[in-house]
């Protein structure tokens, strides 16, 4: 058989499991019921082997390459699949661990991932420190047989559902602000840890601000190694890149072109040039991102990853969602401005236009990304660092006058 | 669908980058374009010599038996350094119509020729105006005892003022059809035009009662079709080369040159430009990529590749050029620099095959909108 053969073989048993096993619509369930459903679902897909297709069989994963991850993703684009809870574990923090855990912590946490057993929040962003995490002032202490932590993160997604994050901390603030971070497993449900829920621009409360308060962890939960923690961190951010960049938005999204060509019908104006004309427009930006995505996939499969070039596509990505607010927008006229309270196709065009900031911002802001491009690909030169080589204790931090901690 | 490419294609185009490299750096490029001609015709025969005019010709017509992602890598080549060339016309439009056409004679006749380089082809089809009249325009053809004659004007001839052989779609009582038109024939008028991008040239020709040789095709307008979406693929693929080479330029010069105390790539005003044109161009190769495999291997989405590679490509070529006179401040501005050249080359490409808003209305009545 073919590797092509292969692949074909692999998509057509992802098709037809995901059209016997996916939910139908969450509309009307309470929270719970949706997590509920979640985790069943997650624990389905482990069940029928679709959980982790990257991940080495030692620790339950699948030990398949990019490309059957790839074909999965396409497949499931296809359903509206309640995976929104595992996303950051699945995404971002199990491949952490898979590439630096220790083996204890890998068979303690990646099955338990993988089976929709635990939730997992990635706690990185504090008020002070977001595109530069890190200048980042929570504390982490040790005493005799672990650590104490103190101190706030904010903007932490799924922090309400998760039972343990991957916090990064300051262990040593005497070093410059990259040498003296430490990442750390986090029970989230230790007393010490409060969750608070942080409403977004959208009305919704899909993360957090999340205290720390003398919290202990114990010796084993460090990820990587003491004071390596910006590594872990890049190695994580590397695992977002690709995690944001393998999905695809699902074929139902309100502002994909589809959606829109829909819209455009609806409101009687699919005729009009200029409207023709933008559909077209915003057709293109959403295929040459898909081509350039489907690119870099093949090159990964034929062992080129796609390195900074994943910022790439989570610029496009950002780009082209503002593109769409604004095709959108003019197709839905004075629907976009007020509607019928009972409109469900107003209020979800509504919703588009006010989360579209998200992924602007989340998961590096544009002009990190631009500067990623710039600085890693092109090799442009960095702007002069003030704060690079100092120690940490002697830095200003976010909107403070002066920094530093303790 | 590939869109990545095979080692031979990338051979391939390390064999045409280097060949260019050499025979066509920028100072023979100026010399090219300021000559009569308007070409340089060892360099055309040279590329001959190389086998990479008939990428697209069968084996038993002389050709390569390759293919159009072949095609395209070397028209990106072109497109890299602004090789004045009539590969556009010849290798390209010519070739694809006599391809399209069912006329086997001709097919036999010219194609091997036109593979050797030793026969120059071009297309005539634009009168002016918005992108190609399927009925043929206002150029009529008519039949006198047993051979036909052509009359009117055709605009935007690539090539036009040279060219040995014009390949002219034109109206016949009975509906469009192709003719071939020898340079020297009677009652045929060619004009070079001055063109906004010096380094392509192009020409208005004018027929009165011009002898002209009816070319058989079952489907002429169908072939028109064929031939503008190979052709947009192709002069998609040239602007990802141009695209490209004005963006390392900007790159380069952002990394040398200082102001106020620092190299201006520092500054991100100017290092965000280059990343923007950078994504520009990751997309557009990816973009064209999947254009050139279609064209090989799926002519049922052509049209709608086709479609997407111009309103995709064209502009944001555009936008890169504008970028690289802008980031080398007074010094992009002048003559000297080859900033210039990629700035008309890409304006005038964005503008050759019909306008961006042609090309996104295009694209939407291929998607059905
Ligand atoms: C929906 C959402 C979900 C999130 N989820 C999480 C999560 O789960 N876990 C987590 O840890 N964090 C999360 N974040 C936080 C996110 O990572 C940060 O918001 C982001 O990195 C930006 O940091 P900031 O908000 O502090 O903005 P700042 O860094 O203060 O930026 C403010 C502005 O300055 C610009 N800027 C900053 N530095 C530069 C520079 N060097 N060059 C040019 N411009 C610059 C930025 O682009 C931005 O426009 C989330 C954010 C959002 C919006
Ligand atoms: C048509 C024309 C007429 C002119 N006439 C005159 C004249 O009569 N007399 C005269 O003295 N001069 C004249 N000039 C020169 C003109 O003033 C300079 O070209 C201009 O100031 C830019 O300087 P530069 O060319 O050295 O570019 P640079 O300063 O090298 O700039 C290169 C690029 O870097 C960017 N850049 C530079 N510094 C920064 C920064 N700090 N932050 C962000 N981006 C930066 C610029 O915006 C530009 O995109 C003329 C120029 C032109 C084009």
């Amino acid at each position: 058989m073919t590797l092509v053969d292969a692949t074909q073989d692999y998509r057509s048993s992802v098709r037809a499991w995901l059209t016997a096993h996916a939910p139908g619509p969450a509309a009307g369930l309470t929270p719970d019921e949706q997590l509920r459903r979640a985790r069943e679902f997650q624990a389905a897909l482990y069940a029928a082997g679709y959980a982790g297709i990257t991940w080495p069989t030692e620790v339950g994963g699948q030990g398949l390459g990019t490309a059957e991850q790839q074909v999965f993703s396409e497949e499931a684009a296809e359903f509206e699949l309640p995976t929104y809870p595992f996303i950051i574990g699945m995404g971002m923090c199990g491949p952490t661990i898979v590439d630096l855990g220790t083996p204890e912590q890998k068979q303690r946490s990646l099955p338990k991932l993988l089976r929709g057993e635990e939730i997992w929040c990635q706690l990185f962003s504090e008020p002070g420190a977001g595109s530069d995490v890190a200048s980042l002032q929570t504390r982490a202490v040790r005493d005799e047989d672990g650590w104490v932590v103190n101190g706030q993160k904010v903007w932490t997604t799924n922090a309400q559902w998760a039972d343990y994050g991957a916090l990064l901390a300051r262990t040593d603030p005497d070093r410059p602000k990259h040498a003296g971070l430490t990442m750390f497993i986090v029970d989230m449900r230790d007393p010490g840890v409060t969750v608070r829920p942080l409403k977004d621009m959208s009305g919704r409360a899909p993360f957090n601000e999340v205290y720390f308060d003398d919290v202990r962890i114990p010796e084993d939960a460090v990820i990587g190694e003491v004071n390596r923690g910006w590594q872990a961190a890049v190695t994580m951010l590397g695992h977002e890149r690709v995690s944001i960049g393998a999905t695809r938005r699902p074929r139902s999204n309100p502002l994909e072109f589809a959606s829109l060509v829909e819209l455009a019908r609806h409101e009687g104006v699919a005729a009009e040039p200029t409207q023709r004309e933008r559909l077209a427009e915003l057709y293109a930006h959403e295929r040459a991102l898909e081509l350039f995505n489907a690119r870099m996939r093949q090159e990964a499969a034929a062992g080129n990853p796609p390195g900074a070039r994943g910022s790439v596509a989570k610029l496009a990505g950002a780009l082209l969602l503002r593109r769409a607010i604004e095709t959108a927008s003019e197709l839905g006229g004075a629907d976009a401005v007020a509607w019928d309270p009972d409109d469900a196709r107003a209020a979800e065009l509504a919703l588009g236009i006010n989360s579209a900031p998200a992924s602007s911002i989340a998961g590096g802001t544009n002009e990190v990304q631009r500067n990623i491009i710039g600085e890693r690909i092109l090799g442009l030169p960095k702007e002069p660092q003030v704060d690079r080589d100092l120690p940490f204790r002697e830095l200003k931090i976010g909107t403070q006058r002066q920094g530093g901690v303790g | 669908m590939k869109l990545v490419l095979e080692p031979e294609q990338q051979e391939l185009r390390s064999t045409v980058r280097k060949f260019l490299a050499d025979r066509s750096p920028s100072a023979k490029v100026r010399e090219a374009m300021a000559s009569d001609r308007g070409y340089d015709a060892r360099v055309w025969n040279q590329m001959a010599g190389l086998g990479v005019l008939g990428l697209v010709v069968p084996d038993e017509l002389g050709g390569a038996g390759a293919g159009q992602v072949e095609r395209a890598v070397v028209l990106e080549e072109l497109g890299r350094v602004l090789t004045p060339s009539p590969f556009l016309a010849s290798a390209v439009l010519a070739t694809d119509a006599l391809l399209a056409l069912d006329d086997d004679a001709a097919r036999t006749e010219l194609l091997p020729r036109l593979a050797t380089g030793e026969l120059v082809g071009t297309v005539a089809v634009a009168e002016g105006g918005a992108g190609w009249d399927r009925q043929g325009g206002a150029t009529t053809a008519t039949a006198r005892r047993g051979s036909w004659e052509l009359a009117g004007t055709k605009t935007l001839v690539l090539t036009g003022d040279t060219a040995d052989l014009v390949l002219v779609y034109a109206r016949t009582p009975d509906g469009p059809g192709w003719f071939a038109v020898d340079a020297d024939a009677s009652g045929l008028t060619r004009r070079a035009l001055t063109g906004l991008d010096p380094t392509r040239r192009l020409a208005r020709l004018t027929f009165d009662a011009t002898p002209a040789r009816a070319l058989a095709s079952a489907d002429p307008a169908a072939a028109l079709d064929l031939v503008a979406d190979l052709a947009a693929v192709a002069l998609a693929a040239e602007q990802v080369g141009g695209l490209q080479r004005a963006m390392e330029l900007t790159v380069d010069y952002a990394k040398v040159r200082v102001q106020f105390g620092r190299l201006i790539g520092s500054y991100q005003a100017v290092k965000h430009g280059c990343a923007d044109m950078y994504s520009a161009w990751e997309h557009a190769v990816s973009v064209l990529r999947y254009a050139a495999w279609v064209a090989d291997h799926d002519r049922a989405e052509l049209p709608l590749a086709a479609a997407l590679a111009q309103t995709y490509i064209g502009p944001a070529y555009f936008a890169a050029a504008t970028g690289t006179v802008q980031y080398h401040g007074g010094v992009g501005y002048t003559w000297e620099h080859d900033a210039h050249l990629y700035y008309k080359r890409a304006k005038s490409s964005e503008l050759l095959f019909g306008g961006p808003a042609l090309h996104r209305t295009r694209l939407a009545d291929r998607l059905g909108v």
